[in-house]
């Protein structure tokens, strides 16, 4: 009972989208372009399926993620990288991520609708897709002629819809109204007939995108109970949703993508943990709005005292930067604003790896040059800047949390803001590159003892 | 498992596709009631909310029968190969509206069924060739009419009337090829929308609707025959109404155009198949 009955080797997906426009400066160039634009547009036309201009049409397998051997043009993005996994027989599997991830896209691939740039998909089942509910509904056909055609077009043959027919109609509830146009359908009405064509495919493997955020809540209690019985029917299902309660309903096992690579597939439990925990942001200057979304801890909406306004990780040059050599200083710069007069105000930094294991911890008042302004600060704009001393760190990735405290008042955390890196530059032209956290230059000492 | 299930089985690989594509007749056969339920949606659709409904299919050809009566017959007196003006051009005017319409509603079908295409899996031939069936229905309506005019002429067929299905054969076959290649072809470059009218137009004055093929001078005979609807509508014409002799090598010449129409419109549209869903 557990064959595998998916196979998804390497695949990878890459689509033409609109480059960037060129502005016009002068009038003359507006005219030229005019002119110019029958032959521009029948190269662009052209390119949308050919994609000859990329260096790099050979595929080879893990390069395509890597940037620096990345030569694709602008107009060129990668929906899908390298995507591999498999499903067996009888699994319910969630795919979930945020809107661009590729979770559309994959799912369009194993429904045979769009073919992939690269890699293999093997299905060992038959495949129903329901990308969207209600698929080839025309409004002058009546709900019985619209059954019958949206049940072809998921791919039942004309005898087995009309052997469900009653059954449909019961699921849908229309009864009354299954000789009347669909166009005189309410949205309501619509959705449940759309639903029940496709609730009673009787498919090996079941595809599903985000088809149940449509209908009423009584609605969305008979989809969830149908899919759940559809599992429990030992039926393979995939399912893409925003809706993690579903999912975690649902499916066992889930696959979390990201800009068209996948991060992790593990059980539901620690997939959506993982999602829903993602905050870090690979921006070396965070803005104030950014900050707002992802600051926890104590914080007083209606009496703020203390709130920052920008976080950045700057090299000795003045430089943002994301990646730093070994034997270069860091300089960490909080920008923050004091909306009241504050009394000891502690600015902590937290360094962590991606585990959330806490490596170093740095406050402001260690220094004691800090001590003078610690007891009040007026209210203003302050900065603070923190500096990290060369010939500490080995190569690894670095997180970084603020925590602001004012004592007895607001405690703002601002979790895992940063992720930043470090390459190790090696010592007396000596480079070993082991990943460890610290790397630091010690003083030795030796002396002969005979 | 029911029997109907058995015919459909597993594995399926799923790669990107490389060199000619040939087509799967026995996934066609497949989803033979999708193409059914898409003709038949299409026939019930045309007229739904009319007050004239099927009467349209007999009222086009007609009224254009009268005009063209009008204009070529009277004012331009264009001869008619012995009969009366009327029925010569009605006559063609049934197999013209029938092209016509058909090679129209075919190159627009795949981008009107765009949002069926990027939800759904089936051979995207059926698309451009549900029009291309439905309107045998809006044929046989006028066809009917036809019947009707030929016995108030006093007109009738002769025994060269066998050849009638082989004439519309070749119609279908020459709408379906123009079709999917203009189908294939706007997915990508929506001029095409804008080029049918256009086309339909010339293609109309290259062929002997509102004129005689004899009027056609000898030594262009074997180039005007290159039109597959010249064979088709002189060859209406020859086995309905007696005007002329069978033309065969006119029609031995269409016939050939037409299969070759066929074989690469259909050749194009399956290379470009898998593009279609990224680009309509």
């Amino acid at each position: 009972m557990s064959e595998t009955i998916v196979s998804v080797e390497k695949l990878s997906k890459r689509y033409r989208i609109g480059a960037r426009e060129q502005g016009y400066r002068t009038f003359r160039e507006a005219i030229i372009d005019g002119l110019m634009g029958p032959v521009r547009n029948f190269k662009r036309l052209r390119k949308l399926t050919n994609f000859n201009d990329t260096k790099q049409n050979q595929i080879a397998g893990s390069s395509l993620a890597d940037p620096d051997v990345d030569n694709t043009p602008d107009d060129v993005i990668w929906a899908l990288k390298d995507i591999s996994f498999e499903v067996k027989r009888g699994e319910v599997v969630g795919i979930i991520g945020r809107n661009g991830a590729g979770k559309s896209t994959l799912l369009k691939i194993l429904s045979r609708i769009t073919e992939p740039t690269a890699g293999v998909v093997s299905l060992y089942g038959r495949i129903s897709s329901l990308l969207e509910v209600g698929t080839g509904f025309h409004p002058e056909l009546t709900g019985r002629e619209n059954i019958f055609l949206n049940g072809a077009i998921l791919g039942m043959r004309k005898v087995e819809i009309e052997r469900k027919f009653d059954e449909i109609v019961a699921f849908a509830d229309i009864e009354k109204f299954i000789d009347t146009p669909v166009k005189r359908y309410s949205s309501g009405m619509y959705v449940r007939l759309a639903f029940a064509v496709a609730a009673n495919l009787e498919p090996e493997i079941l595809i599903v995108d985000e088809v149940l955020a449509v209908g009423d809540v009584a609605f969305q209690k008979k989809c969830m109970g149908k899919m759940s019985d559809v599992a429990k029917e030992g039926r393979t299902v995939l399912l893409v949703s925003h809706n993690m309660a579903a999912i975690r309903n649902l499916c066992s096992r889930s696959i979390l993508l990201d800009e068209g690579n996948m991060i992790i597939d593990d059980s539901t439990a620690r997939v959506i943990d993982h999602y829903l925990s993602h905050k870090t942001l690979e921006k070396a200057v965070v803005s104030k709005a950014e900050i707002e979304t992802r600051m926890e801890g104590v914080i007083l909406k209606n009496d703020p005292h203390v709130r920052c306004a920008e976080i950045a990780l700057i090299d000795q040059t003045g430089e943002p930067k994301l990646t730093f050599y070994s034997n270069e200083p860091i300089f960490i710069k909080i920008k923050l604003q004091c909306l009241k007069a504050v009394y000891n105000l502690g600015a902590i930094l937290h360094l962590t790896d991606e585990k959330d294991n806490l490596l170093l911890l740095t406050q402001n008042i260690d220094d004691p040059d800090m001590m003078d302004g610690y007891n009040r600060l007026d209210e203003g704009i302050y900065e603070f800047i923190c500096e990290i001393p060369p010939n500490l760190f080995g190569s690894k990735k670095f997180y970084l949390t603020l925590n602001l405290e004012f004592p007895k008042k607001e405690h703002l955390v601002i979790p895992k803001i940063i992720g930043f890196e470090v390459k190790f530059n090696g010592y007396n032209g000596i480079h070993h590159d082991y990943p460890f956290f610290f790397r630091p230059q010690f003083k030795w000492r030796m002396q002969k003892l005979n | 498992m029911p029997e109907y299930e058995k015919e459909l089985k597993p594995y399926i690989q799923i790669k990107p596709v490389k060199g000619w594509q040939l087509i799967d007749f026995k996934e066609l056969s497949k989803y033979r009631d999708l193409f059914y339920f898409l003709v038949t949606r299409d026939i019930k659709v045309k007229y739904k909310q009319t007050v004239l409904g099927g009467l349209w299919a007999i009222i086009r050809p007609f009224f254009m029968m009268v005009v063209f009566t009008l204009f070529f017959g009277k004012l331009a007196k264009i001869p008619s190969d012995g009969i009366p003006y009327p029925i010569f051009s009605y006559t063609a005017m049934v197999a013209w509206m029938y092209f016509s319409t058909s090679i129209a509603d075919s190159a627009n079908s795949l981008i009107g069924e765009a949002n069926l295409i990027s939800k759904v899996y089936f051979p995207r031939v059926i698309v451009p060739l549900s029009p291309v069936l439905a309107g045998l229905l809006d044929f046989c309506i006028a066809f009917i009419v036809l019947i009707g005019m030929m016995v108030y002429y006093q007109l009738y067929p002769n025994i060269m009337i066998v050849f009638l299905p082989l004439l519309m054969l070749l119609m279908i076959l020459t709408a379906s090829g123009v079709g999917m290649f203009l189908a294939a072809l706007n997915a990508k470059y929506r001029d095409i929308r804008y080029t049918v009218p256009f086309i339909i137009q010339l293609w109309m004055f290259a062929s002997p609707v509102v004129y005689p093929a004899s009027l056609v001078p000898g030594k262009y005979r074997f180039l005007y025959a290159l039109n597959p609807m010249v064979g088709v509508i002189e060859g209406f014409r020859a086995v309905l109404l007696g005007t002329v002799a069978f033309p065969t090598q006119m029609i031995a010449i269409s016939a050939l155009v037409s299969v070759v129409l066929f074989v690469f419109g259909l050749f194009y549209f399956k290379q470009m198949e898998r593009y279609f869903a990224d680009v309509v």
